[in-house]
């Protein structure tokens, strides 16, 4: 019953002195908390992962969402590196591709897994299944990335927040990235601190990210957010497999993106009333759509 | 006092105690708040109401008034008040559904201002008894049940809670309360509301972890217990 980390330090610190990985001390805070065992946890995982393969297949499929204001772009992208003329590396625009083809399913009303959330599920398995190519890992691997990924989630859910509502995008998509940076630093063979650096240094880059989504549906800019961030995951994990450290810790860049969020203006906060929601394109577009 | 540091530790003061809160829930999208999270709630409402609703008349405040339409929120509580879960697929069709099995709903935005901006009131009912239940969307898919037939509860958001619906009647708090005891489930907090007098009640447990199925099981066996079932776990 006794939870093992509050924050970054504490995960860091015990990982290491246990010589264990992250998603070792998020399974056995799981095991800890519910009582269940290592092999229900690991399967109830396995679950989300297969949701979150299903979900990238078919949005590359292409798909369109309800108001056909999203859809179809993770397959240009795709289609564009089949042509080999790519100025971006490969495996970045695949991450980008399938975090976009993820949040393009979630908005045509598909079945997703929320990673933190619906809105950010896109960039935690756009980024595993890019980096699936180079690293080759094995099903427990790719398992491990989602607890990885998990436990930086888990502190920044307790200690900040990961909804729009209550601290912007920085909140959503700047958590998802962070996540999937720790994990795929795990997964690439780094240490549980070059996991933190990770974290860090990605929700650095996206700290005031504002959540403005137009006439409030999580479409624009949404998608293409999603997409950005696992871009920056990727450069941040390779920042920090080079030996890169934050400046500011891990935990003060979390206390960072909260107290941002507390000052945040309410119209940028997922109310679809400022920002890009507020344009005359975005408040066209929730004309058409609602009928107001 | 001495507590204080126990009580953090168990996550009485942590809004998120499991790594599947984080990674997950697989859902229907768009939107955790406003497609999973407006599900749970027509669940929760089909599940207090007991047997199959005839009618629903589903009001929307705020946000959930305002963006319904795009986020599947209507389809989603129509799609709960038959049971549907958030990862059924079946909510995007909800309203076929509901034809099918005899559901008449109305879906009812409403431009007066609630406390959180995604509330949602449910009046439901079927020849013989009608209820009305308010609940919030709070992020992530979690939801917090603010009011059942008019009466207000007072729940910290997103904890696991055990809902009991009892006859009004002496010593079913206890027996409840013994039976959680025994399974060294700890109380958070726990409401007590008449839902008609002297006929209906409901208790409303929140506490630290999920519970375990058996333990409900074992709860909905008391006598003068009607019905028993979960929220957020």
């Amino acid at each position: 019953m006794e939870l093992l980390f509050r924050n970054v330090r504490e995960l860091i610190e015990l990982a290491e002195k246990e010589n264990k990985r992250i998603s070792d001390i998020m399974i056995e805070q799981e095991m800890a908390m519910t009582g269940k065992s290592k092999e229900e946890i690991f399967s109830k995982m396995e679950e989300n992962l297969k949701v979150m393969e299903a979900a990238v297949e078919r949005g590359l499929q292409g798909v369109k969402s309800v108001t056909g204001l999203t859809g179809g772009d993770s397959v240009l992208l795709q289609k564009y590196i089949e042509k080999g003329n790519t100025l971006s590396v490969e495996l970045m625009l695949d991450a980008v591709s399938k975090a976009m083809a993820t949040n393009e399913v979630n908005a045509a009303m598909g079945i997703i897994c929320a990673t933190p959330t619906a809105g950010s599920a896109g960039v935690v398995p756009g980024t595993l299944f890019a980096v699936k190519s180079k690293l080759n890992p094995t099903r427990e691997q790719m398992v491990r990335y989602l607890f990885t990924a998990g436990a930086f989630g888990f502190v920044v859910a307790n200690n900040a927040s990961i909804s729009g509502a209550a601290g912007g995008c920085q909140a959503e998509v700047g958590s998802a990235s962070g996540m999937a940076a720790a994990a795929i630093v795990e997964m690439a063979g780094g240490t549980p601190n070059q996991c933190a650096e990770a974290f860090a240094i990605t929700l650095k880059n996206m700290l005031g990210l504002v959540c403005d989504p137009v006439a409030g549906l999580v479409e624009v800019p949404c998608v293409k957010r999603n997409a950005m961030g696992a871009s920056n995951a990727l450069v941040a994990a390779d920042m920090a497999l080079a030996g890169i450290s934050s400046r500011i810790p891990c935990d003060e860049v979390i206390g960072a993106m909260f107290r941002i969020g507390q000052v945040m203006h309410p119209n940028l906060k997922e109310t679809g009333r400022g920002g890009l929601a507020a344009t005359p394109t975005g408040e066209a577009i929730a004309a058409k759509i609602f009928g107001a | 006092m001495v507590h204080l540091r126990k009580l953090y530790q168990v996550g009485v003061f942590m809004k998120f105690t499991s790594v599947f809160d984080i990674i997950g829930p697989i859902m229907v999208g768009p939107s955790s708040s406003h497609t999973a999270g407006a599900s749970r709630i027509g669940q929760i409402a089909r599940d207090l109401f007991g047997k199959e609703p005839k009618w629903a008349k589903i009001h929307l405040y705020g946000s959930f008034a305002e963006t319904y339409r795009g986020h599947g929120t209507d389809v989603a509580i129509v799609g709960g008040l038959l049971y549907f879960d958030t990862n059924d697929t079946r909510i995007i069709d909800a309203f076929k559904h509901a034809k099918e099995a005899n559901l008449e709903f109305e879906i009812i935005p409403e431009t007066a201002n609630k406390e959180h901006p995604n509330t949602a009131r449910i009046v439901l009912g079927d020849d013989e008894t009608e209820m009305s239940i308010e609940a919030i969307s709070i992020g992530g898919g979690k939801i917090e049940l603010s009011e059942v037939n008019g009466f207000n509860l007072r729940l910290k958001g997103g904890m696991p809670a055990i809902l009991v619906v009892h006859d009004d009647r002496a010593g079913c708090v206890a027996n409840v309360a013994n039976i959680l005891a025994m399974h060294n489930v700890n109380i958070g907090h726990m409401e007590v509301s008449r839902i008609d007098r002297g006929s209906t009640a409901l208790m409303v447990i929140e506490v630290d972890d999920n519970i375990d199925g058996k333990i409900l099981q074992q709860i909905s066996l008391i006598p003068n217990i009607t019905k028993v079932s979960t929220i957020n776990s």
